[in-house]
């Protein structure tokens, strides 16, 4: 479904990524760990178009999407969370499952003009739309609340139910656990398998390599912008590449 | 006495919302203040004016003409002077200079125009009537100033809460890379921006030179000065600050040309505008200051 090939990234002299090359498959969920820094985020970045590769090729369903505009790529199918939520807090949760919805919608300048003439009918179904998709994360109760008002873990269901809005094929999760303690990050778990079980294929970039090894059909590692190991979770565990990135290769009593 | 104050004050007041409330917006959305408002204002009263005087034309029309000119002026003002700096991530203090410049430029070109007199609207152009409700004298005049004003403030906060566009406005003004990412057109959403809010200031110039039954070409400098302190006082960005700000510095006015001097007006209000910084500095529904991630 998703087909990274030999991206590089340079930041001036310092290349964050080098010839990065793995394939995500339909359905499934994929997991992309690795240290603090060994670039991860950047690496979403570039799929979702925030940033542009120095070299290689991404391809999703066989068109290539390398370069393309941020809300190009979201309009050919892929949406993200980032690792610093994002939610637009000043706005009720609806409301946030909504903007993303809009997509769909032209924003055309007569559309505009016409909005408040148009069917209330229109207007009433892509709520109950949003009213479900936030039911998918659990938060259609609160569809009435300031997204500010959340907590912390919500605040993440929310984002995920905003990324969902844009009707995507691949959702790209950027560290769903940070700042979370265990309850919430395993909650939050429960809920990416669950959309997961809805038929879109979920990519999720963790660095605690404990999250991720219930809930991923396959792993690949990234070790200072390379993929050394990919696998299922049984193979990354005892792969002596991996256990070396996150313990060092002097082991002394850590 | 007082009631009969409160009522000139609404008058006054709802004029500097409406002002102020495009003003915020612009601020609100695009994150400048743009020095030009004041200008736009002028052109919006102008604009009434001659759709009054050479056309004869009612006062809706006149407001809608004024609208769509202001508006108009606000697109330009745009394309010219504020999106060449956005393109270059310039995104603070140079289109504030940028938007000084063209105010000159504005301001000089009616000058050319005008000169320096002053105009008046004609004779019976809002009827010359007087109600009384409960010992309180509202003429016609402050009736359909206060009227038009809360109806456009209202059309205004229904269009951001309720309809897809103004969604997308709250989602850029929010963070306007995050809706970009969700496909919100955000360049068109700026444009968008600009022309409304500059439309809000061309119908406040309309209603200003009614109210004081004058309009020349010096009448943005003063507006501006209210506006920015108005857009501070009710929080910098938000809609319901700015309507509470105008407000209150149209009472604030009023009650100090009423009961102390009018030498002292502009004195006394923005002695009390700076009082109520001192105790909430971010303005009144002002949040405090968070980075945008």
């Amino acid at each position: 479904m998703l087909r990274v090939e030999n991206i590089t990234r340079d930041f001036g002299g310092l290349r964050v990524l080098d010839d990065v090359i793995f394939e995500i498959e339909e359905g499934t969920i994929y997991g992309i760990i690795g240290p603090n820094g060994a670039g991860k985020t950047t690496l979403f970045n570039i799929i979702s178009g925030l940033l542009k590769p120095t070299g290689g090729r991404i391809i999703f369903n066989t068109i290539d999407i390398t370069g393309l505009k941020p809300h190009a790529i979201t309009a050919a199918g892929i949406s993200r969370t980032f690792q610093n939520i994002r939610i637009f807090k000043e706005m009720t949760l609806l409301e946030n499952v909504l903007v993303g919805m809009h997509r769909l919608f032209s924003y055309s300048a007569v559309s505009m003009l016409f909005e408040l003439k148009k069917k209330r009918r229109e207007e009433k179904e892509l709520r109950e739309k949003a009213y479900d998709i936030l039911s998918i994360v659990r938060l259609s109760e609160k569809a009435g609340l300031k997204a500010e008002s959340l907590s912390y873990g919500e605040q993440r269901k929310l984002e995920l139910a905003r990324a969902l809005a844009t009707e995507p094929k691949l959702i790209l999760v950027d560290e769903p656990a940070a700042g979370m303690n265990p309850a919430e990050t395993e909650e939050l778990m429960g809920e990416i398998v669950r959309i997961n079980s809805r038929k879109y294929t979920i990519c999720l970039i963790e660095h605690d390599m404990k999250v991720v090894m219930g809930i991923c059909r396959r792993i690949g590692v990234l070790n200072f912008g390379k993929f050394i190991a990919q696998g299922s979770p049984d193979e990354i565990k005892n792969n002596p590449l991996v256990i070396e990135a996150y313990l060092g290769r002097d082991e002394t009593g850590a | 006495m007082f009631y009969q104050q409160l009522a000139n004050a609404l008058a006054l007041g709802a004029v500097y919302s409406l002002f102020a409330i495009g003003f915020t917006l612009i601020f609100g959305v695009m994150e400048i203040i743009t020095l030009a408002h004041g200008a736009v204002f002028m052109v919006g009263a102008f604009a009434g004016y001659t759709a009054a005087t050479k056309f004869g034309l009612g006062i809706i029309p006149c407001l809608i003409i004024s609208m769509a000119a202001s508006g108009f002026i606000g697109f330009v003002l745009d394309l010219v002077a504020i999106r060449p700096l956005r393109k270059k991530k310039f995104h603070h203090l140079a289109p504030m200079i940028a938007t000084i410049g063209c105010a000159t430029i504005i301001t000089s070109i009616y000058q050319g125009i005008f000169g320096a007199e002053a105009y008046r609207f004609p004779f019976d152009f809002v009827p010359n009537e007087n109600y009384e409700f409960r010992g309180i004298q509202l003429t016609q005049l402050q009736l359909t100033i206060i009227f038009t004003s809360f109806i456009l403030m209202i059309m205004m906060i229904f269009f951001l809460n309720k309809t897809k566009w103004g969604k997308a406005v709250r989602a850029v003004a929010e963070n306007s890379r995050t809706g970009a990412l969700l496909g919100i057109p955000v360049e068109r959403v700026y444009q968008f921006t600009m022309i409304i809010s500059s439309s809000f200031g061309g119908a406040a110039g309309v209603l200003t030179g009614l109210n004081f039954n004058t309009i020349h070409t010096f009448m943005g400098g003063p507006i501006l000065h209210r506006g920015i302190a108005v857009i501070i006082l009710g929080g910098m960005g938000d809609i319901r600050g700015a309507m509470a700000g105008g407000l209150i510095l149209g009472f604030a006015e009023v009650l100090s040309v009423a009961y102390i001097s009018s030498d002292f007006r502009d004195a006394v209000s923005f002695g009390l505008l700076f009082l109520i910084l001192l105790i909430r500095p971010s303005g009144i529904f002002g949040k405090k200051i968070e980075r945008k991630g």
